[in-house]
């Protein structure tokens, strides 16, 4: 398989790697970096659970080239939670029962986070609109949609 | 047990590994490393029905970084077949099953040859070089071709029936010759799956210097594995250890033994080599455990005053080309036959459930096993015969359902139930909402020309099973649950137990319950699952269990180490244990609350200075195991949903769901709901939205998350939870029921009762699931 060289930003360090043309950025961050926190549930740009962020804007590790990221800036959840800017979120789905086994937790934490930033006071139907593309199996997003909201409204902390 | 329990038992407190999971620090089997790690891919069938004649697998072995590559006949020099029978069902034929097909394939996705390479990409490029002849035979998909066909699945059954199971009781001809209503209908489920986000998958270690074999494996019965493997591989069962790492959903998928999954730790022993394998999302619709392809003829009979007189059920369900191994394929049709009309009293039944043998995936265990089935049947039964009658349906469910009074309930499918808590389930729904109200509103909504609908579902979920259903059977799957709670030496307690968590809480109901039976703050608590090397050998997760079973043990342990704390202390101190009592960590005079040592102090002279205890060795360790005498322990409640139906486009849209629930001992509220909930989203996704669609070749048509809908966020309202509160069961024990299947067994039932309440407008009606907008519009006939 040809290889390509290439470097980017992930979760603020540079990062150099020659990856395979076949590998997709899920691959270039779990297997060869070993950010474990994106997650792999359908590899066909589904489910949602490998969601991060590219240049500023959520998308799907899975549906990314690993070659793709060249030049890009991109954050997983690991990046996230070290910065401390979805700490009120992590905080509000443990609280709020959003999770269960924690699967599709990676994904919707970051899109719950870029929805929110474009929309600080949502209606529950605007959240769970917002989080469609993201599927759990486990909780009835009940209360997903709590946490988003109570972090929106600033309940949590 | 009628005492209040002291906290936090019934505290709300949050699911503790959520902490770690929503930081990204979860460790899923896919996130584990091993040195010298390999990897496998799968060549599976692309037909539903075919011999092999030849398999050619040398320019797969030779492509660079292949290190082997297995047919079904390499396996099975280590691996032996198995069937999938049970002993309580001595009529259950069941076939001879092998880690990969040997001569034949039954289903289009079953494993075939098994590529071990040095990354995912390679086994999964070799994997396509493998060349096979095929004999394509014919294939039978439907189940009523299976049943009445010539075609044979297996030719040396003669047949493609893999059991029937039938009971009937009472005088059922003279029960319908005489009812002044029967109401009948043909019954129609869609074939669906489980669909946990993170895949199967596995990572199998074998050292061939002691024979010993280590696999972390997303499974939820991770002792049920160590037995299986030991057994199947000729392996010192001592030998062999599951680690069930976090898992990222089972919902019953991950409850068997599967084909490729030991083929996998098969090929490294084969190879003494460390190999992994996780599932992609075409291998898990096509080869995890489906359930649910049923098709039932049901008739009710009523009296003209609204009694229940008789039920008679003839399920016929499909369950693929094998009986699963090791629980058997009997539960769903058991379930059709043991749970029809259970919430209510009646005389009479005739039931029997028909299991055959098609070219299609494995069926078997998912979330509820059956009894969604049955409430669905007898639900939409009992809507049917009352408007039939021209009385109320639910006036006629409050009219039949089994009372306190009647309790023991022996109903005439066999099954006696102890508690059930019906009267509570109502009255708190009568507290909770004004049902008249909400009927008038839908009815002056069909009046005014649209389609709204309620339907109220009763359900009973059996949960917490005793050892006389797989025990008895001869089946190898622990009823029971064990705890050891060990002191340290600084005063923290650690847990080893045999639940397993796939993220409905039980650990943290665990942690709650030790916590409130040493005394000692939550926090205090560690605990360790899902490792068969360190915990007692116990059933994980299956059949709503954990909390009932493990939570039980758990009690028992934290019991007997107190016990133990308290002796010491008393001899330490000259006092009366029984004057003692540990209060949030700390050794306290009972009638003073006046601290006397803490556990730390306890800790260190236990460990370090024994000596000091007069007359005894102190241990700081306790054990517990715990199983059920009982069969089984219901849960009970009702699930009401509105819908309303777009009668142009079919779509059906949910505007309120409620559920009630009675499940004894809560032990905490805020898991127990939401667990609640997600078993409720999977029945609506069931009624709704998803089904495994076959041709008529055995071919799945729908193998992608894009085509098989499972339920998002959007499509879902707000579930209303409300718990009923019945008088404690009164036996020795915590009192806990499972909840794990609740909403998952009425949620179907609900939205069908009232997709009809809301198609009786235009004097339609639909008795299948899913409530598609094609099948919608079909009813209405619009198409
Ligand atoms: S794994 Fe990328 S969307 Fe499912
Ligand atoms: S918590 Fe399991 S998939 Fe969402």
């Amino acid at each position: 398989m040809p290889m390509i060289p290439i470097t980017c930003t992930i979760n603020g360090e540079t990062v150099e790697a020659t990856v395979s043309t076949r590998d997709t950025l899920a691959d270039l961050l779990r297997d060869t970096l070993g950010l474990t926190a994106t997650h792999v549930g359908c590899e066909h740009g589904v489910c949602g659970a490998c969601t991060i962020l590219f240049d500023g804007r959520t998308a799907r590790a899975c549906l990314v080239l690993a070659a793709q990221a060249d030049g890009a800036e991109i954050e997983t959840l690991e990046g996230a939670t070290a910065s401390g800017r979805i700490a009120a979120l992590q905080k509000a789905f443990h609280d709020h029962a959003a999770l269960q086994c924690g699967f599709c937790t990676p994904g919707m934490l970051l899109a719950a986070a870029e929805f929110l930033e474009d929309h600080p006071a949502p209606s529950r139907a605007e959240i769970r609109e917002a989080l469609s593309g993201n599927l759990c199996r486990c909780t009835g997003y009940q209360a997903i949609v709590d946490a988003v909201a109570a972090v929106a409204k600033g309940t949590e902390p | 047990m009628t005492a209040p329990l002291p906290a936090p038992i019934g505290a709300p407190v949050p699911h503790r590994r959520t902490w770690r999971l929503v930081h990204g620090r979860g460790r899923y089997v896919g996130d584990v490393t091993v040195p010298r790690l390999l990897h496998a891919a799968f060549v599976r069938s692309p037909h539903g029905h075919a011999r092999i004649d030849a398999i050619d697998v040398g320019a797969a072995a030779a492509t660079p970084g292949v290190v082997a590559v297995f047919t079904g006949a390499d396996i099975a020099t280590v691996c032996r077949p198995w069937r999938g029978v049970h002993g309580l069902f001595p009529s259950l034929n069941a076939p001879l099953q092998h880690a990969l097909a040997i001569d034949t394939a039954r289903w289009s996705g079953e494993p075939v040859a098994l590529v071990v390479a040095t990354s995912r990409a390679i086994a999964e490029d070799a994997a396509a070089l493998v060349v096979i002849d095929w004999t394509p035979l014919p294939a039978v998909a439907d189940p009523e071709t299976a049943r009445d066909g010539a075609a044979r699945i297996h030719p040396d059954l003669g047949t493609n029936v893999c059991l029937v199971q039938s009971h009937e009781s009472g005088d059922v001809d003279a029960a319908f010759a005489g009812a002044a209503v029967v109401a009948e209908e043909t019954f129609r489920f869609g074939r669906h799956t489980g669909v946990p986000i993170e895949a199967r998958g596995l990572i199998a270690d074998f050292d061939p210097t002691e024979r010993r074999l280590t696999v972390h494996h997303s499974h939820q019965c991770p002792h049920q594995m160590q037995n299986d493997f030991a057994v199947l591989l000729g392996l010192a069962e001592h030998r062999v250890r599951v680690i069930a790492p976090d898992v990222g959903g089972g919902f019953g998928i991950k409850q068997q033994l599967y084909g490729d999954e030991i083929a996998v730790c098969a090929a490294a022993m084969l190879l003494g080599r460390p190999v992994a394998w996780t599932a992609d999302r075409l291998e898990s619709f096509t080869a995890d455990i489906h359930a649910r392809e049923h098709v039932v003829q049901g008739r009710v009979a009523l009296s003209a005053a609204g009694d229940i007189l008789a039920f008679d059920v003839d399920d016929l369900h499909a369950i693929g080309p094998y009986s699963q191994f090791p629980r058997s394929s009997a539960g769903e049709g058991r379930a059709v036959v043991a749970q029809t009309g259970a919430p209510y009293r009646f005389g009479a039944i005739r039931a029997r459930a028909t299991a055959v043998f098609q070219n299609k995936g494995m069926s078997g265990h998912y979330r509820g096993v059956g009894q969604p089935i049955a409430c669905a049947v007898t639900e939409v039964l009992l809507d049917k015969a009352a408007r039939g009658a021209g009385l109320d349906p639910i006036a006629v469910r409050r009219r039949n359902l089994v009372r306190a009074a009647d309790l023991p309930w022996r109903a005439p499918t066999g099954v006696t139930y102890p508690r059930l808590a019906f009267e509570e389930c109502f009255a708190a729904l009568d507290a909770h909402l004004d049902l008249e109200a909400l009927r008038r509103d839908c009815a002056d909504a069909r009046a005014n020309g649209r389609l709204r609908g309620l339907g109220l579902a009763c359900f009973v979920e059996m949960t917490s099973r005793g050892s006389g259903f797989y025990g008895t059977g001869g089946v190898a799957v622990s009823s029971r649950d064990g705890c050891t709670l060990r002191l340290e030496p600084t005063g923290g307690i650690r847990c080893l137990s045999s639940i397993t968590e796939q993220g409905q809480g039980a650990e943290t109901g665990v942690l709650q319950v030790i916590a409130a039976a040493v005394g000692v703050p939550l926090d205090a608590v560690d605990l360790l699952t899902g490792d068969t090397a360190t915990s007692f050998h116990g059933g994980g997760t299956w059949g709503s269990r954990c909390m009932a079973i493990g939570g039980e043990a758990a009690w028992r342990a934290g019991r007997a180490l107190r016990a133990e704390i308290l002796d010491i202390a008393a001899r330490l101190l000259q006092a009366d244990a029984g004057a003692l009592d540990i209060r949030d960590g700390v050794v306290v005079d009972a009638a003073t609350g006046g601290g006397r040592m803490t556990l730390a102090e306890i800790g260190a002279v236990g460990h370090f200075r024994p000596h000091e205890v007069p007359g005894a060795q102190p241990q700081l360790v306790a054990s517990a195991s715990y199983g059920s005498e009982a069969p089984f322990r219901p849960g009970c409640g009702l699930q009401l949903a509105v819908v309303e139906i777009d009668p142009d486009s079919g779509a059906v849209r949910l505007e309120r769901f409620v559920v009630v629930h009675e499940c004894g001992l809560v032990v905490n509220p805020l898991l127990v709901d939401e667990q609640i909930r997600g078993g409720v989203v999977q029945g609506l996704g069931a009624a709704l939205f998803e089904e495994l669609l076959y041709d008529s070749e055995g071919q799945l048509l729908n193998g992608s998350l894009a085509d098989y809908l499972v339920p998002t966020a959007p499509e879902i309202c707000d579930i209303e939870l409300v718990h009923a509160h019945a008088t404690p069961a009164g036996g020795d024990d915590l009192g806990i029921a499972g909840v794990g299947e609740a909403g998952t067994t009425g949620a179907s039932a609900a939205v069908l009762c009232a997709v009809n309440d809301a198609l009786s407008a235009r004097g339609a009606s639909i008795a299948q699931i899913p409530c598609t907008p094609e099948r919608i519009l079909t009813a209405l006939g619009v198409i």
